[in-house]
C-alpha cells in the first residue's frame, strides 16, 4: 500500500571509517539488508528489513556494524505500548493471525529469579565436588513401590524400562522441518557424546539419524508425523505429546512451501502438502484413550521403552499429572508457559499457559500428597536458562529438566525471533540448502557439548556447597531454596519458605 | 658405479638429484665447460637489469656438490668412445664412465657476417661471462645494437634499456618472437616495447659492418657503441654426432631419456624428445623441461625407471608490465581449430584439436594460465567439463566437486 | 605436514579468508589501517558460481611443478615440505604462473609472485585463513594420502 504504518525496528549504524568495503555483510544476510553502491564505493543499509539477528554484527572483520533498536518512536503510552499499536497496523493490513516465534518475551515473573538456593556453612559441611565424587546421573522411569530381595541380596523386583542419563538435561523436541538437519544431527550427536537424550519433535526421524537412537526419544505427537514401527524401536523412549508450553490446546502448522524432498520422506508425506497437526490427537478424548494409546506404544515396543506423556503447564496441572501417573506412563513431562515454538499465534503465546515453576512444585506435591510420586519421573522445560535454573527445578522436585532455547542459543541462534520467515541466518530454522550450510555439526556439537559441561561442573559446585552428593538427594529438597520477593500464596504454592526463615 | 655428467646447468644438477634419489654411494663427476656452478641462465639479463645479484644466481645451495659427493672437472669434452665408455677432454684427459648423461646445453649461432670482424664492441648472449663483458663494455650514453629479435634479444634489450643511451632491435623476420607469436600478437608486444624506448628495425639485418656502423639490407645505416648477437643457438652435440650417436637438429632421445648408445643419456637443452601436444619429437628448450628431464635421466641411470612422457614447449616472459604465456602447439603446425577471445589488453587463443587443447597463446591476461598448461600435459578431454566458461575464467569451477574434493581437500 | 585444506561442503563463499590473509601479510597491526582504500592481494581466493563455493591457495604439492620452472631459485620446498618464496630472488617471470595447476599463484604490486606460504613469515602464527574462516571450511590437518 501507498503509506507504510509500520515503523522499522532497528537501525543499523555502521562506523564508516572502520567499514573496509569487504562486503561480507552484504553476502552473509538473508534478508538483503546490506548492498554495496560501487559509484560511491559505499555499503548501503535498508533498515526495513533487519531483523536484528547479529550475524553481520558477528561476521564484520572490523567490528564496523551496530544494530540498535530505532529510537524513532510514537508517543510513549504506558497503556497503548508501541508494539500493540504496530500490531493492530499489520492486522488491519492483511487480515491474519500475528504469528509469532521463540518463547513469550513479555515481562511476566520469572520465578526462578526469586528463588535463592541454601549453602552449608557451620552446622554441616559443603562438599568439595573437585574431591569428593558427585553423582549426576539420573534414570527417569517408573519406580517400584518395594524392592524384593532373594537370598543372596539379588533384586527379584521386575525394573520397569528406564533412560539413563549422564546429568539431569535433555534437549527438547524441536521438530525437524522447524529446524534444519544439520541442528539435529548436533543435537543428536551432542547427545550422544553427553550421554544424554534429544528429542525428535513432532517431524519423525531422519534415516540418517537411526544410527543414534539410543539416544533419541521419538515423540508422537496428534500429527502422528513419521510414525511407523521402526520409528517407535528407534529410540530410548516414546514420548505422547498432549500439548507444549508455548501453544497449549491448538495443534501446529508447516506450510506446504516448506515440505521439501526430505522433510516429506521424514515426514511421510506428499511434497508440498502442508503439515498440520491437529488440536486434540482425534484419538484421544479422555484419561481412559490416554491410557490405551500408552498401552498401544508399549504393546508396540515390546515394554522395552519408558513411555512419556508431554503436557502444556495449564490450570488443574496437577490433577491432570495425577491423571496421567495412574494411566500406565512412564514419565511425566511438564513444559511451561515460556517454551518457545518455531511458529505460534502470538496471543496464544504471550496469554496461554502458566509458569513452570509454579506447575512443577503443584505437580510434585500433589503426586507425593496422593503417594504415587514413584508411578512417574518429572522433566521439566520452558525457558531453562542456566544452571542454576536447574538445581532449583530439581530442588522443587523435577528428576530432569528439558532445554530447547538454551540449546539453540549454543548453535549461534540471537533470538531474534523470526523463525517463521524460514530465513534463519543462523542455519537454525530454516530449510534453505544455503542458509542450513551455515551451521557446521561439528561446531554444533562441540559447543553443545561445551554448554553442558560447563553446567554439570556448575550443578557439581552448588550441590557441593549446599552438602549434597547426588542429585536424588536434592531432588524435591524445597528445603534448600527460599523465597524472595514472592507473596504469601506464591510461596505456598512453591513449598518453600521465605529467605530469612 | 661411476656416473659421469658432461655440462653444469639445471639439467645437470637435476640429474645429480636423481641419481642420489637412488644410489647415495656412487661416483659422480661432472665436466663443466663454465668455471661457475651451475646457475640459471635465464637471469644473465636480470643481472644486467639489477634485478638478480651475482651471487644468487646459482641453481643450487654452495655446499651442493660436495654434500653429494660429486667432483666438478673444469673442462670440454671433445670425444666419446663408446666401446671404451671414455669421454675425453679438451686438455687430453680421460674420463671412464658406467652412466653418462650428456647436458651440454647450446651455443649461440654466429653466422658469417661482412666486417663483423672490425666490429671492436661485439657479444654474444647466453652465459653470465657475456653479461660480465657487457656489462663493462656499456656506459650510460651508449647506443647499443641488437641483431635478433627473439627470446634472448629482446630479453638483452630489457636488461640494459636503463643503463645505456638507446637501444635497437633489428631481425630478418617481419615480427617480433618470431618463433613463437603470430604477427597479431607479435605486433602487440612490439607497440608495447616501443612505448617502453626500444626502437625496432625489422624484415631488416645487417648486411655488412663497418667498424662502429652496420649498413642494413635496406640501404638504412645504424651507429652504435656495443653491437649483441642474439641470432639463435645450436645445440652442442658434435662430439655425439662423431660417436654415431642418433641426432636430429638435436640428441633424439626417449621418454626415458636414453639415447641410442647404450649408457648414455641426455636432457636438456641439447636433446630433442617427444612433444605431447605435437605428436613428435622436438628441441623444447626451456627450464622446466631440463629439470624434469635431468632427474628422469638421472633416476634412470641409478637403476629406477621413469618416464618423461608429457614434455610440452612453454614460455613465460613479460616485459615491463606485458606479460605473455605459451605453452604446446599452435598456429600453423597443429591442424587445429582456433577460439580467440579478446579483452580489453589481452588476447588469448586456444588451439583445440580431437577434443583436447594441443596448445595455447596468452597475451596480457595470463593470470592462472596454468590451469590451461595442465590441459594440454594432461590431454585432458575437455568434452567432460566447460571448457568454455574456463576461457573466460581460468579456475576450478568447471571441473566436478570430486575433483576438487581431491585436489583441495586431499594431499596432491 | 600440516596444509590448508577446504571442504566445499561448508565453505559459504562470506571471503573473511580473503581478507584475514592480505591483513595477516599486511605488517600492519590495525584491521582498518591495513586494508581500507587498498586493493587487496590475498594469497587464499575464493571461487564461486551459482550455489557453490570454495578457497583455492597453494597445495604445496608434494612434487612441485612451480619449481620445475622458476628461473631464479626464489621457489623452493623447505625442510618441512612448505613451498616458499625468497622475494629477494623473484624476478617476475611468472613462470610459476605458467605451471601451477591450480591457479593459486597471483602477484602484488612489484609484479614479483605471491602464494600462500602458510602463515610462516607474518606474525599470525597459524594461517590466518583457518582462522578467520567462520563455518570451518578451511582447516589445517596433516591428512594422509
Amino acid at each position: 500500500m501507498a503509506i507504510n504504518f509500520i515503523l522499522p525496528e532497528f537501525e543499523v549504524e555502521r562506523n564508516d571509517y572502520r567499514c573496509i568495503r569487504c562486503r561480507v555483510c552484504e553476502r552473509q544476510c538473508a534478508n538483503h539488508v546490506h548492498s554495496y553502491d560501487p559509484d560511491g564505493d559505499v555499503m548501503l543499509s535498508d533498515e526495513t528489513k533487519c531483523v536484528d539477528c547479529q550475524r553481520c554484527v558477528c561476521l564484520c572483520p572490523t567490528h564496523a556494524l551496530k544494530i540498535k533498536k530505532n529510537d524513532a518512536a510514537l508517543r510513549t503510552n504506558a497503556n497503548w505500548k508501541q508494539n500493540t499499536i504496530l500490531e493492530i497496523y499489520k492486522q488491519a493490513n492483511t487480515g491474519g493471525v500475528l504469528l509469532s516465534s521463540m518463547g513469550n518475551p513479555e515481562p511476566f515473573p520469572v520465578y526462578w529469579d526469586k528463588i535463592l538456593i541454601n549453602a552449608s556453612q557451620v552446622t554441616n559441611p559443603s562438599i568439595d565436588p573437585l574431591r569428593e565424587p558427585m553423582e549426576t546421573r539420573v534414570f527417569l522411569g517408573k519406580k517400584p513401590h518395594d524392592i524384593e530381595r532373594d537370598e543372596n541380596g539379588n533384586i527379584k523386583t521386575e525394573l520397569p524400562p528406564q533412560i539413563e542419563l549422564e546429568l539431569p538435561i535433555m534437549f527438547s523436541a524441536m521438530s525437524y522441518g522447524s529446524i534444519s538437519y544439520n541442528a539435529h544431527k548436533s543435537l543428536a550427536t551432542a547427545a550422544e557424546a553427553l550421554g544424554i537424550c534429544y528429542n525428535t519433535g513432532e517431524g519423525g526421524l531422519h534415516e540418517d539419524f537411526y544410527q543414534y537412537g539410543k539416544n533419541t526419544i521419538v515423540q508422537v505427537a496428534s500429527g502422528r508425523f513419521g510414525v511407523y514401527k521402526d520409528y517407535l524401536e528407534a529410540g530410548a523412549a516414546v514420548e505422547i505429546k498432549m500439548g507444549q508450553g508455548a501453544k497449549p490446546g491448538i495443534g501446529g502448522h508447516l506450510p506446504g512451501a516448506k515440505v521439501g524432498e526430505d522433510i516429506s520422506k521424514t515426514r511421510m508425506i506428499p511434497e508440498g502438502s502442508d503439515a498440520i497437526s491437529p488440536a486434540p490427537h482425534h484419538d484421544i478424548y479422555s484419561i481412559e484413550d490416554l491410557r490405551q494409546l500408552v498401552f498401544s506404544l508399549k504393546e508396540a515396543t515390546e515394554y522395552k521403552k519408558p513411555v512419556i506423556v508431554k503436557v502444556a503447564a495449564v490450570h488443574n496441572i496437577a490433577a491432570i499429572a495425577s491423571g496421567i501417573a495412574r494411566s500406565g506412563a512412564d514419565i511425566i513431562a511438564i513444559d511451561g508457559f515460556r517454551g518457545g515454538t518455531g511458529a505460534a499465534p502470538t496471543r496464544i503465546r504471550d496469554n496461554v499457559g502458566i509458569p513452570i515453576e509454579l506447575a512443577l512444585a503443584a505437580v510434585d506435591k500433589r503426586l507425593r500428597d496422593e503417594g504415587i510420586r514413584q508411578n512417574v519421573s518429572l522433566v521439566v522445560g520452558g525457558s531453562v536458562r542456566s544452571a542454576s535454573d536447574i538445581v532449583k527445578a530439581i530442588a522443587l522436585g523435577a528428576d530432569a529438566c528439558y532445554i530447547a532455547t538454551s540449546a539453540l542459543l549454543a548453535l549461534g541462534c540471537h533470538l531474534c525471533r523470526t523463525c517463521q520467515s524460514g530465513k534463519c541466518n543462523w542455519g537454525i530454522a530454516t530449510q534453505d540448502p544455503e542458509l542450513v550450510k551455515r551451521l557446521n555439526p561439528e561446531t554444533g556439537k562441540e559447543r553443545l557439548v561445551n554448554l553442558l559441561t560447563a553446567w554439570k561442573h556448575e550443578i557439581k559446585e552448588m550441590m557441593g556447597l549446599m552438602g549434597i552428593n547426588s542429585i536424588e538427594a536434592l531432588r524435591g529438597n524445597r528445603l534448600m531454596l527460599r523465597g524472595v520477593g514472592l507473596n504469601e500464596k506464591e510461596l505456598e504454592i512453591l513449598g518453600i519458605s521465605h529467605a530469612g526463615e | 658405479m661411476k656416473y659421469v655428467i658432461i655440462g653444469n646447468g639445471p639439467a645437470a644438477v637435476s640429474c645429480i638429484d636423481g641419481i642420489r634419489s637412488i644410489d647415495k654411494d656412487g661416483e659422480i663427476t661432472v665436466i663443466s665447460k663454465e668455471n661457475h656452478p651451475a646457475y640459471f641462465r635465464p637471469l644473465i639479463s636480470y643481472y644486467l637489469e639489477g634485478k638478480s645479484k651475482a651471487e644468487n644466481i646459482s641453481c643450487r645451495p654452495s655446499d651442493f656438490y660436495e654434500k653429494n659427493g660429486c667432483e666438478v672437472v673444469n673442462g670440454e669434452v671433445t670425444a666419446i668412445d663408446k666401446d671404451s665408455q671414455t669421454v675425453t677432454l679438451k686438455s687430453g684427459e680421460e674420463i671412464a664412465y658406467d652412466k653418462l648423461c650428456i647436458c651440454t646445453g647450446s651455443s649461440p649461432f654466429v653466422p658469417p657476417m661482412q666486417g663483423l670482424d672490425t666490429v671492436d664492441k661485439k657479444f654474444t648472449f647466453l652465459t653470465i661471462d657475456d653479461s660480465y663483458a657487457i656489462e663493462s663494455a656499456i656506459t650510460k650514453d651508449s647506443r647499443v645494437l641488437i641483431i635478433g629479435a627473439g627470446l634472448i634479444g629482446l630479453k638483452c634489450a630489457e636488461g640494459l634499456r636503463d643503463r645505456v643511451g638507446e637501444v635497437t632491435v633489428c631481425d630478418l623476420a617481419p615480427r617480433v618472437l618470431s618463433s613463437i607469436l603470430d604477427d597479431e600478437c607479435a605486433a602487440i608486444v612490439q607497440k608495447h616495447l616501443e612505448n617502453c624506448g626500444i626502437a625496432f628495425s625489422l624484415g631488416n639485418t645487417a648486411d655488412h659492418f663497418d667498424g662502429n656502423t652496420a649498413h642494413m639490407k635496406d640501404g638504412s645505416v645504424i651507429d652504435f657503441d656495443v653491437l649483441v648477437l642474439a641470432l639463435g643457438v645450436r645445440p652442442n652435440i658434435g662430439f655425439f654426432k662423431d660417436a654415431g650417436g642418433d641426432c636430429g637438429r638435436a640428441i633424439i632421445v626417449d621418454n626415458s631419456m636414453q639415447t641410442s648408445i647404450e649408457n648414455i643419456y641426455a636432457a636438456g637443452d641439447c636433446v630433442e624428445q617427444y612433444d605431447i601436444s605435437f605428436g613428435g619429437k622436438r628441441i623444447m628448450a626451456l627450464l622446466p623441461n631440463a629439470n624434469i628431464g635431468g632427474r628422469t635421466a638421472g633416476v634412470n641411470m641409478a637403476g629406477g625407471k621413469i618416464e618423461f612422457d608429457n614434455a610440452v614447449p612453454m614460455n613465460s616472459i613479460g616485459f615491463w608490465g606485458l606479460h605473455m604465456m605459451t605453452a604446446g602447439t599452435y598456429a600453423n603446425d597443429g591442424g587445429a581449430e582456433m577460439i580467440e577471445e579478446k579483452g580489453e589488453n589481452s588476447v588469448k587463443r586456444f588451439f583445440i584439436k580431437d577434443n583436447k587443447l594441443i596448445g595455447f597463446i596468452i597475451i596480457g591476461d595470463v593470470k592462472s594460465a596454468g590451469i590451461y598448461t595442465n590441459l594440454v600435459r594432461n590431454q585432458t578431454d575437455l568434452t567432460e567439463f566447460d571448457f568454455t566458461s574456463l576461457i573466460k575464467n581460468p579456475n576450478l569451477l568447471p571441473f566436478s566437486e570430486k575433483n576438487r574434493r581431491k585436489t583441495l581437500g586431499g594431499v596432491v | 605436514m600440516k596444509r590448508v585444506y577446504v571442504h566445499e561442503e561448508w565453505c559459504l563463499g562470506c571471503h573473511l579468508c580473503e581478507y584475514n590473509c592480505a591483513f595477516a601479510n599486511s605488517g600492519i597491526a590495525d584491521m582498518v589501517k591495513a586494508l581500507k582504500n587498498k586493493k587487496i592481494t590475498p594469497r587464499i581466493h575464493v571461487e564461486e558460481g551459482g550455489k557453490i563455493h570454495y578457497a583455492v591457495s597453494c597445495r604445496h604439492c608434494e612434487d612441485p611443478l612451480c619449481i620445475k620452472g622458476c628461473i631464479s631459485g626464489a621457489l623452493t620446498k623447505d625442510d618441512e615440505g612448505v613451498v616458499t618464496i625468497d622475494h629477494n630472488k623473484c624476478v617476475g617471470c611468472l613462470s610459476c604462473m605458467l605451471l601451477c595447476p591450480y591457479g593459486c599463484i597471483t602477484t602484488d604490486e612489484n609484479e614479483t609472485v605471491l602464494k600462500c606460504e602458510l602463515c610462516m613469515k607474518n606474525s599470525c602464527g597459524a594461517p590466518a585463513c583457518v582462522q578467520g574462516c567462520p563455518n570451518r571450511a578451511i582447516v589445517y590437518e596433516e591428512v594422509q594420502e
